[in-house]
């Protein structure tokens, strides 16, 4: 334990001279005169990464929220005229039930992935922690979920997840586990589960490749320090292992969050949103209100909804980050 | 280990990319090719539509060719899946790159004809004559012509004859012989009966026919006589005659299910006997769609896809696409249409003769006469109604709510703007 103390300290003071704050006041000085004379060379690089940014990430940002104040019907489109109706969609859409439910579903769905991904994703790294035959090739095999197209992915779930001829619950009848099979696709409430399962399927290979990164930061002295102190396994990954990883878990979690609240196209291909609206969430509700009904300005206020979601959760995370820095 | 498979992944990802970018610059070329001839001689036009199976795409870019070949032009003949085709003439008509010639299901034509990205046809003196009247309501919008099809279509209960058969089951005709028929029919990892229940306007499309014959209206759908269609498909998921499964089956599914043999009878249209013909172990029938009573006659959604010529800067392109709409509608090539994907000639003196030479067709062909268009009544709001509709067909089967409270929410729903 007296080895993690002197850790921190290294580490902040690592930090610190890395800010240069403590011998700023004669470079400062010397570098000023060249800074501006290649005032015009910095602008230049600035520029292109600056209109990068401006024309992929500004514009549409300021397109999509001007948007959500017009109405958008299918003339629209031929005439070009999309009328200001001021807070008009924002009270339609915010004020539905869909929305409501829209959001339940989208907070069961993202802390259902989250929670089974990040715990099954650091099972894993902490398993390939430890070195055994075909330990390299079985941590590359981890990553195919994630190198499949998800159409492909979902379509195959789908098929397995078939009450009737799918293979999970052929198996739960051929185990006697259960007798008429679960209606993964089409109870309300097994659908969501279904959808849930999958995503952490595809979200667990993300998930232990950064936390095995994470991991493999630890430098193993400490641990050997600790086993010297009599510390078991779980006492070595309570006062060893988790606070140095929890830098990389709040970037893992942080991540998830925004990655899994926008999640699209595993739900479309396997339930499409039902059976019911049971797996509707509001990026699916989004999609469905600008892409089908074709109504861009109310599918336009979830997407700032969903904009305004993740912008929270990635100040959060800034601060989170800046305090472990600072303390 | 994870770095040289990393390696020919991003190869293939660049590869990708570039094969996009291809795409991309030909498509882009081939959209200012055409524009950029507007003000030269009119030497070919573009078409678009959503016929992608194979034999389909085939069948109509031999008549396309020949059309245009008698109009004078070459026919550079594009399809996209169906539920694409929106999205696209929408994007195309934003960015005024739309086709010279286009094809609309006829659902959606009123509201395509409202943007005003369509011309009315009377502009090219194409003669109306001789169209069944309801096909030629879909086509309508404000009292012009905007699209005309050369053949409509309907549903109908296709039957496997062996299944039937075997099972000692006449071919049911109204809803409690339909009840019985599919009980009996249900076998260990079969079932008796197949309908599209999913979360999408084919659901509703294939709701209609019931909810129709049994006296129920688009405009109102919280009444009795759609509570009782609705609580029909209900029973049948209860009894085990349906499986649950159809709240995720699009009529392509319910195909493949009764292909498979996985269920002895299903709603489909005629559009899928070519392939119910390629399959020699299929011994299959048709029928109308079973009604409440004994002796009434079903009412069906007609189906059908119209031709249009959408707004161009060209008006000479608009000429020679108008020219080859007015070939593929004429009675000779709705004949070969019709029979080529076994639907029904929209000009009534055609189908009349049609109906005589093929008894399979005589099904179609009656059931044709008495369907009713979608958007008859509620015009551009059908939309509304069918999503209304839908939205119903799932709370029910699922037994979140009664259909009667289904039908009360799915009320709220088409009326709401």
């Amino acid at each position: 334990m007296r080895k993690r103390s002197r850790l921190v300290t290294d580490r902040s003071l690592n930090f610190r001279t890395g800010t240069g704050r403590d011998d700023g006041g004669v470079d400062a000085r010397a570098r000023r005169a060249p800074r501006a004379r290649f005032g015009l060379a910095q602008w230049m690089f600035v520029v292109p990464a600056g209109a990068y940014l401006l024309l992929f990430f500004g514009y549409p940002l300021v397109k999509n929220i001007a948007m959500s104040f017009q109405q958008y019907t299918t003339t629209t489109f031929y005439t070009g005229e999309a009328p200001f109706v001021g807070l008009q969609n924002y009270s339609k859409v915010l004020s539905a039930n869909l929305f409501s439910q829209a959001v339940i579903t989208t907070v069961l769905f993202t802390v259902g992935s989250i929670c089974g991904q990040f715990v099954l994703g650091l099972a894993m790294a902490l398993f390939f922690q430890h070195r055994f035959p075909l330990s390299r090739a079985l941590r590359s095999l981890l990553l195919l979920p994630w190198l499949l197209p998800l159409v492909v992915s979902g379509t195959t779930w789908r098929w397995m997840l078939d009450p009737d001829t799918g293979v999970v619950n052929a198996a739960l009848r051929g185990l006697h586990l259960s007798s008429s099979g679960v209606p993964w696709l089409t109870g309300t409430s097994q659908a969501l589960v279904s959808v849930i399962l999958i995503n952490i399927w595809v979200g667990i290979p993300f998930n232990t490749a950064i936390l095995y990164g994470g991991l493999l930061n630890i430098p193993t002295h400490l641990y050997e320090a600790a086993k010297l102190d009599g510390a078991g396994p779980v006492m070595s990954f309570r006062y060893v292992t988790w606070p140095l990883l929890r830098p990389v878990v709040s970037v893992v979690l942080v991540l998830g969050v925004v990655y899994t609240v926008k999640v699209l196209d595993i739900i479309l291909v396997v339930t499409g949103g039902g059976p019911a609206g049971a797996t509707e969430t509001i990026a699916t509700r989004a999609y469905e209100l600008s892409f089908q009904q074709f109504e861009f300005g109310r599918g336009a206020v979830l997407s700032n909804v969903l904009i305004v979601f993740s912008l929270a959760f990635a100040l959060l995370h800034l601060r989170a980050s800046r305090r472990a820095l600072t303390v | 280990m994870i770095s040289p498979a990393g390696r020919p992944v991003r190869r293939i990802a660049a590869r990708l990319a570039g094969a996009m970018a291809l795409v991309l610059a030909t498509t882009g070329c081939v959209g200012g090719a055409g524009t950029g001839s507007a003000t030269g001689k009119v030497t070919s036009i573009t078409v678009l539509d959503y016929y992608t199976q194979r034999s389909e795409h085939t069948q109509w870019n031999e008549v396309l060719t020949a059309c245009g070949k008698t109009a004078g032009v070459t026919v550079e003949h594009t399809s996209v899946p169906p539920a694409s085709l929106i999205p696209r003439v929408l994007r195309q008509a934003s960015s005024r790159t739309l086709p010279d010639l286009l094809m609309l299901d006829n659902a959606d034509l009123q509201q395509i004809a409202q943007t005003g990205a369509l011309t009315p046809l009377d502009q090219y003196g194409i003669d109306t004559n001789g169209f069944a009247e309801g096909i030629l309501s879909a086509g309508t919008y404000e009292g012009k012509v905007y699209g005309l099809a050369p053949y409509v279509s309907t549903v109908a209960l296709f039957y496997s004859k062996d299944m039937l058969a075997e099972a000692g089951v006449a071919v049911p005709r109204t809803w409690d012989e339909l009840k019985e028929a599919a009980a009996g029919l249900t076998r260990q990892g079969r079932y008796g009966m197949a309908v599209d229940a999913s979360a999408t306007f084919e659901s509703s499309w294939q709701f209609l026919p019931f909810l129709w014959s049994n006296g129920g209206h688009e405009k109102r759908l919280d009444t009795p006589q759609a509570a009782q269609a609705l609580q029909l498909w209900v029973d049948l998921v209860k009894n085990g005659s349906m499986s649950k499964s159809v709240l995720n089956w699009t009529q392509a599914d319910v195909h493949d299910q009764f292909a498979a043999g996985r269920t002895a009878m299903m709603i489909n249209g005629p559009w899928r006997i070519a392939a119910l013909n390629n399959d020699r172990n299929m011994n299959w029938g048709v029928a109308p769609v079973p009604v409440p009573r004994v002796g009434q006659v079903p009412v069906t959604p007609l189906g059908g896809e119209v031709w249009t010529v959408p707004q161009s800067s060209s008006k000479d392109r608009q000429k020679k696409a108008a020219e080859v709409l007015a070939c593929l509608n004429s009675a000779p090539n709705t004949l070969t249409l019709a029979e080529q994907h076994f639907t029904v000639p929209s000009r009534t003196a055609v189908a009349a003769r049609y109906a005589e030479q093929d008894p399979t067709m005589a099904v179609f062909v009656k059931s044709v006469e008495g369907a009713r268009v979608r958007t008859g009544e509620l015009g551009v709001r059908w939309p509304k109604a069918a999503t209304g509709i839908y939205t119903a067909i799932q709370s029910a089967l699922t037994g979140e709510q009664t259909p009667e409270e289904a039908l009360r929410h799915a009320q709220e729903i088409a009326t709401s703007d």
